[in-house]
């Protein structure tokens, strides 16, 4: 869809917009009264509880649920055989599957069978009677070893066209990208590096676990609560595993505790939705922490191969890599994401990704902030790193010297429009951060990092109430704020304050199709929905106070918050408020509202860079963040306290990521670390203030300049915090976390 | 199994429930008492977001039978407003925009409290210490730091 040209962004004075207001839901969420998704209840309720595969991979020979069904209070067990089969949607078909094994359970966690009962304690005790009789077979939970020749097989025949023959099955697809010739390119360098870097899987660790409440009567009809990233998509996805009509299944989303990604897919809920239809009762699910770690999210861990050349004055002649992800027990790990955003932040003449889409008897991998990017942006800004080292440059000099800019023709294929890379590494350059001085077993890293950044199918509508104020609907779970920031941008268009919106999620019943809140979207697509919805609005109010003024339509313009009389008419008539067009409305045609519906291109990709100073404890392998500087490129910050938010979010799971955070398997293929205690997420005595640097590279896509800021804050701090410990170890660490015996391992290794 | 009778003290009402033996003292809260404020995270003592006060003390009401109420004062999320006025915390939570999703901050407010109650001017490493054990994974901490920092001064300077 071409961009209308009132879509693009036109230089304007903002009011609203850039102001630190108050969010609407702050009391409910300070007061304890906001309602998540295990907050809600429903007369008659029952609860249900999952029984989970304890082995990496089996067949399931058969599942006796007699027993638990016969325990007092129990009201039904659902397996499989409870759900019909989709032949016709792979997609779908394997989300099934992961909510409810079929003939194998494919890692240790996959749900297998399922209770609701009258208390949480029968439900418990139910699971225990549930018997199981399984095959145990061999597993794999490593991405190199899954892609061995010999390695135990998940799936036969799942195999994309694209990969070679005598590959193992586990190798599902292949991606390329770049343009050049690498050889070529490599000829020309006065150094090549090759290395290998490995991350492990890491979850978006949301404080929230998983929870919904399912009503499904006998008449087709259903009501879900649940805490997502989409309720749209949990509407559609349930609609297809349980054959319901999509109208005839309503989803409220509840406020959501946290997502990073990791809730764009269902894992719970159309088993509530079976459960509910067997009893008739509405049926309540929470997960433990236990089952969260287990059997949701995480994401994709890597194994990556870069291969760089660059001449000694610091420029790249070619570069090359190529990434191997496993996604867990199904296809789709972000291996596409990661190889088309591997060198996306610099301008090169031979550059070329290969991804390979891996599958391993491990959950199934869910989005997780930027899912892919980060880990090829370790991988390829540790190599540029040390090769900048290595010929004693300045690192944001080399990277200066090779950034992408407008009109660089991406490495994934496009070319780009206006792009803040440079922007924050000048930033970088100039902050007293870059010079500030270090001490003895300190290092300074820094590295930068891209996110394509999306729009997807948004509607939006804004009514005008009687007494004049404005009420927005919008689609989109809040993750961050995103409400304030739609009531900031109404207001900004309509020229009324902040305080006269109120924004408001509302049901899958009230609005059209939704993209999840996911690609760092929200802002930019339902912002610009929103602010198309209040300029319909604002058509509709010229025309009813040129209906009251007695003249031509085109001779009203909006400013200020009122219609004035404009052209020949102008200063004939008192200008109309918002609110006293409002108080007429009834009597001018009847309610006034302004809808939208789109799906935005032009979301305007983003940049960052970051900088990050460690101290190494030489005698335990310690790492403490000693200092830490974000810059990125906001296009336009509508609330800068929540870009601020999403800048320091991101850069403290990209630190956990880089020190602590790994999914940790046995050699049984079982989950080693399922709790916050072993699978540690940083805490604030491991942190110093995060500080950020906005930056405002307006996007032209957008009527403000707005580009989305959630996801690209995750991408740099991999490499940042390894480049500024490999400096203070002076030792070169090419594998995550970089936990106290790694470190240690490498420092004696000197 | 027959159920236990407690009697208590929830936020200064006085308060009666009946739960099971081995029953946590956040599920008594959350499906007895109908008072979801305290959330539970992780079931484990690790993230925080249960935290209450008993008898003044901070604990994670998941690591506590609900039994082990009978007799205590219970202090909770949803008696930290007095009235319709804010907490000088919970009014600096929102300021400081220290909250996003929002599912840690009754945890932390709790937790915060307690620590302003002990400690009235703790410094930043003290405060990050003592918040140590309520784990948020959207902010990052700085503005919940900042927001912790703000009220303390301003608390202090109240009193």
């Amino acid at each position: 869809m071409a961009l209308d040209d009132k879509q693009q962004y036109q230089t304007r004075e903002f009011k609203v917009v850039g102001t630190r207001v108050k969010r609407p839901d702050g009391v409910d969420k300070v007061t304890g009264k906001a309602r998540f998704g295990a907050d809600m209840s429903a007369p008659g309720m029952l609860i249900a509880r999952v029984l989970r595969s304890p082995h990496a991979h089996a067949r399931i020979n058969s599942i006796d649920t007699s027993a638990a069904e016969a325990l007092p209070g129990v009201h039904a067990v659902v397996t499989r055989a409870d759900f019909n089969e989709i032949t016709d949607d792979d997609f779908t078909a394997d989300i099934l599957d992961n909510c409810m094994a079929g003939d194998k359970a494919l890692y240790d966690g996959h749900a297998v069978a399922a209770v609701a009962a009258n208390s949480p304690a029968v439900a418990k005790a139910a699971l225990k009677l549930i018997k199981v009789d399984y095959d145990l077979l061999p597993h794999v939970t490593d991405v190199d070893a899954a892609m061995a020749k010999d390695a135990p097989v998940l799936h036969e025949g799942r195999t994309n066209e694209s990969v070679p023959d005598g590959m193992s099955p586990n190798v599902l697809a292949r991606y390329e990208f770049g343009h050049g010739d690498i050889e070529a390119g490599l000829a020309k360098a006065d150094r090549v590096i090759e290395r290998t870097y490995k991350t492990e899987a890491t979850h978006q660790g949301y404080i929230e676990p998983h929870a919904c409440l399912a009503s499904m009567g006998p008449d087709g009809q259903a009501d879900l609560w649940c805490c997502t990233q989409g309720h749209y998509m949990v509407r559609n996805t349930c609609a297809t595993i349980m054959g319901l009509e999509q109208g005839q299944l309503r989803v409220t989303a509840s406020e959501i505790g946290g997502g990073f990604g990791g809730k764009t897919t269902v894992f719970l809920e159309p088993v509530a939705l079976a459960l509910s239809k067997k009893t008739g009762r509405p049926v309540k699910m929470v997960m433990s922490r236990s089952e969260v770690l287990r059997a949701t999210g995480p994401t994709a861990s890597s194994s990556i191969d870069v291969r760089i050349g660059m001449t000694k004055d610091g420029r790249i002649t070619a570069a090359f890599a190529e990434l191997r992800y496993q996604g867990g027990a199904y296809p789709g790990s972000p291996v596409e994401f990661g190889s088309m955003s591997a060198f996306a932040p610099y301008d090169l003449e031979n550059v070329k990704t290969v991804g390979w889409d891996v599958v391993t008897n491990r959950p199934k991998q869910a989005a997780y902030r930027a899912p892919g990017a980060p880990m090829a942006a370790y991988a390829v800004e540790s190599a540029i790193d040390e090769l900048a080292k290595g010929f004693d440059l300045d690192p944001l000099a080399v990277r200066l010297k090779n950034a992408a800019r407008e009109g660089t023709k991406a490495s994934y294929g496009p070319t780009f429009p206006a792009i803040g890379l440079e922007a924050t590494l000048r930033a970088a350059k100039d902050h007293p951060h870059w010079t500030a001085p270090l001490g003895e077993n300190q290092g300074r890293g820094v590295a930068c990092g891209f996110w394509f950044n999306f729009g997807g199918d948004t509607c939006v509508t804004l009514n005008i109430t009687p007494d004049g104020t404005v009420t927005v609907s919008e689609g989109n779970p809040d993750i961050g704020g995103s409400r304030a920031s739609m009531s900031m941008m109404a207001a900004e268009e309509l020229g009324i304050p902040y305080e006269q919106v109120r924004t408001i999620v509302a049901d899958t019943g009230s609005l059209g199709q939704n993209e999840v809140t996911d690609g760092s979207r929200v802002t930019f697509a339902v912002g610009l929905a929103t602010i198309e919805a209040a300029r319909a609005a604002k058509r509709e109010m010229c025309k009813r106070a040129a209906m009251v003024w007695g003249i031509e339509e085109d001779a009203v313009k909006w400013e200020d918050g009122a219609a004035h009389p404009a052209g020949e008419n102008a200063g004939k008539h008192p200008p109309m408020t918002l609110k006293d067009i409002a108080a007429v409305a009834s009597n001018t045609g009847g309610p006034i509202a302004g809808h939208h519906e789109a799906n935005p291109e032009g979301a305007g990709v983003s940049f960052a860079t970051h900088m990050v100073d460690t101290e190494v404890d030489p005698d335990t392998g310690a790492v403490k963040i000693l200092r830490y500087t974000v810059f990125q490129d906001a296009g336009k910050a509508v609330h800068p306290d929540y870009v601020e938010g999403q800048f320091q979010g991101g850069a403290v799971q990209g630190i956990g990521w880089a020190l602590n955070e790994e999914y940790i398997y046995g050699d049984d293929g079982v989950l080693q670390n399922a709790g916050f205690l072993d699978y540690r997420i940083p805490v604030a005595s491991d942190l110093p203030m995060i500080d950020t640097v906005i930056l405002e590279i307006p996007n032209p896509g957008h009527p403000y300049g707005v580009r989305g800021v959630g996801e690209t804050s995750i991408v740099p701090p991999l490499a940042a915090v390894s480049n500024s410990v490999s400096e203070a170890a002076g030792v070169r660490l090419t594998q995550l976390p970089m936990s106290p015996p790694k470190v240690l391992s490498a420092l004696h290794s000197k | 199994m027959s159920k236990i009778h407690v009697t208590t003290s929830v936020n200064g009402d006085p308060t009666e429930f009946l739960c099971e033996a081995d029953e946590t003292l956040l599920d008594a809260l959350r499906d007895r008492l109908g008072m979801t404020g305290s959330k539970e995270g992780c079931g484990t003592g690790d993230c925080g977001a249960c935290s209450v006060t008993v008898d003044g003390r901070l604990v994670c009401s998941c690591l506590m039978l609900g039994a082990e109420a009978e007799g205590r004062e219970i202090g909770t999320i949803e008696g930290m407003a007095e009235g319709d006025t804010l907490h000088p915390l919970q009014r600096k939570f929102i300021e400081h925009a220290a909250l996003q999703c929002g599912i840690c901050t009754p945890g932390l407010l709790v937790a915060a409290k307690s620590l302003l109650e002990k400690h009235p001017d703790p410094t930043e490493e003290e405060a990050r210490y003592w918040l140590a054990g309520n784990l948020c994974r959207c902010t990052g901490y700085d503005k919940i730091i900042r927001a912790v920092m703000d009220a303390a001064q301003e608390m202090r300077e109240a009193s």
